[in-house]
């Protein structure tokens, strides 16, 4: 099953379209753009990595995607539907893991959360608990408060909750950001066996280029303030990736190189003065 | 040896007070201050009676039940306008001003309107300590984490689900804080309420014994009322420890790193 999902990305329509979005926060001190005009299609079961330097709106464009926000202009598009606040089939794992799992619940209580709204029998919803806790590894530390977790595992707990619903497209805002480096390689990996067993779509936004090669299928590159894809390729590693062999293949340094000198070029782009006097 | 430690710790001080007490009033007698030793006879004689019944109960009763409803109604008004922001901005203000006028000043007002009896009684507790409940409420909603709230959204936590598990424990801190403050204000004004007016109660006994230099029944008057306070911050304190486990634990953790 796992190893058809990029033939079947090139068959299906897409089902996540980004239609020339633009958002434009309005302040005391006037408009600031976060982002111009971008637009994209991610594919059913694709794992996308959206990278960027900082300040480009990366977070600003997913809470577009997921609906937290209401875009100036452009739209978001899932499975045909317009995007106007959170979608039933989506689910989105926040960087700060520590301030989006409820603290006076219970770990398995966190993960049982996105099933409320679903009406289905205890029965199913613990069974669906269970799982989604032992793909992640944590089937031990169901009754623990996720305060009394280490980062690595409550970023886990967050991820199993996104999961648990089995949601159709998942968004990752620099989920690994605040975890130390031994345990981002494991939550990597981790993601990598979570998509490949569920085969949802993914966008994984991370400012970490080697994070972005080894993930994804594909990467995007944002330019930085004012927002446009600077570049968009496909990553053609081998979909078995492992953390020694995967980093030093030829390939991988040929492609991270690439995203690299993009980002370089983006950067460069923001040193130069605006047009249109931009903040 | 670590737990007669704490208990030294405990009854220590009140120990050198009432210590401190008996010396200076067996040094220098002065009829409006007697020896703790009398005011104990006095307590028992007083309270150990049927005027626990006459008086105390209803005093505690009236009480709790005006603590009761002001801390519901402050809790439901503040979940309100802490949720709806229109109504937030139109009510600050007014709350501040109501807020500043000290409650005793309702007795007189509710004499009038409400007539003496237990309701007025109530209404002044109610209305006096149901302040530092709503406000607090209030604070504590809009202090809900931004990214707890966008996770609620993604999931689609909604509605009442959303209060429940989102808003009530959110706020739940600044909610008990607001409680702990509405305790100490509900027990003076019961007594103050008591002490206009009234023909039974524990103000009302307070005034009268003091009103016929019955001086240790006074003092023993005043130390029942400290002893119904000690207990109610102990239930609260009860309570508190099983709301709120979760806080501490949570600021345990996040001090401790």
């Amino acid at each position: 099953m796992q190893f058809d999902v990029q033939a079947n990305a090139v068959l299906l329509t897409p089902t996540l379209s980004v239609q020339g979005v633009k958002k434009v926060y309005e302040t005391r001190n006037g408009s600031v753009e976060a982002v111009r005009n971008l637009t994209f299609d991610l594919q059913q079961g694709e794992f996308a990595c959206l990278v960027g330097p900082s300040g480009s709106g990366k977070t600003t464009l997913l809470k577009c995607i997921a609906g937290l926000l209401k875009p100036t202009e452009g739209l978001v598009v899932l499975d045909g539907n317009r995007v106007d606040g959170p979608p039933e089939k989506m689910a989105v794992v926040f960087q700060e893991y520590g301030r989006s799992l409820f603290p006076w619940m219970t770990v398995e209580e966190n993960v049982r959360l996105p099933l409320k709204s679903h009406g289905l029998k205890k029965t199913e919803r613990d069974e669906r608990v269970h799982r989604a806790l032992e793909a992640v590894d944590l089937h031990n530390v169901g009754r623990s408060y996720p305060w009394q977790l280490s980062g690595g595992m409550q970023q886990r707990v967050a991820i199993a909750r996104a999961i648990v619903s089995e949601p159709a497209v998942m968004l990752m805002d620099e989920p690994f950001a605040a975890v130390d480096a031994q345990t981002r390689a494991d939550l990597e990996d981790l993601m990598r066996q979570v998509w490949r067993d569920i085969g949802m779509t993914i966008l994984f936004v991370t400012h970490d280029i080697d994070e972005s090669v080894y993930l994804g299928q594909r990467v995007i590159m944002l330019s930085s303030s004012p927002t446009v894809v600077q570049d968009d390729i496909a990553i053609d590693l081998p979909i078995e990736r492992d953390q020694l062999t995967t980093r030093s293949h030829p390939q991988f340094t040929d492609l991270r190189g690439h995203v690299y000198e993009q980002i370089q070029i983006a950067k460069r782009g923001q040193a130069a003065p605006e047009p249109d006097g931009q903040v | 040896m670590k737990f007669l430690g704490k208990i030294g710790y405990t009854i220590g001080l009140p120990a050198v007070l009432l210590l401190g007490w008996w010396a200076y009033a067996s040094i220098v007698p002065n009829f409006f201050v007697p020896p703790p030793g009398v005011v104990a006879t006095a307590f028992l004689d007083v309270w150990v009676s049927e005027r626990f019944l006459t008086d105390v109960l209803p005093s505690i009763a009236r009480l709790l039940v005006g603590l009761g409803i002001a801390i519901l109604l402050g809790s439901a008004l503040g979940l309100t306008i802490g949720c709806v922001r229109w109504l937030r901005d139109v009510l600050e203000p007014v709350l501040e001003f109501i807020r500043a006028i000290p409650p005793t000043i309702t007795i007189p007002v509710l004499l009038l309107l409400v007539g003496i009896n237990d309701t007025m009684k109530i209404t002044v507790i109610v209305l006096g300590s149901m302040w530092p409940v709503l406000l607090n409420t209030v604070e504590g909603v809009r202090a809900i984490d931004p990214v707890l709230s966008d996770t609620a959204q993604v999931y689609r936590i909604r509605g009442f689900a959303r209060l429940w598990h989102l808003t009530v424990p959110s706020a739940s801190p600044q909610i008990m804080a607001g409680v702990r403050q509405s305790l100490s204000l509900g027990l003076i004004l019961m007594v103050i309420s008591e002490m206009f007016a009234a023909n039974e109660g524990l103000g009302f006994a307070i005034v009268q014994f003091q009103r016929t230099f019955a001086i240790p029944e006074m003092w023993s008057g005043i130390v029942l009322l400290g002893l119904i306070g000690i207990a109610l911050s102990i239930v609260f304190q009860i309570v508190q420890t099983r709301v709120l486990a979760w806080y501490f634990g949570l600021r345990e953790v996040s001090n401790a790193v």
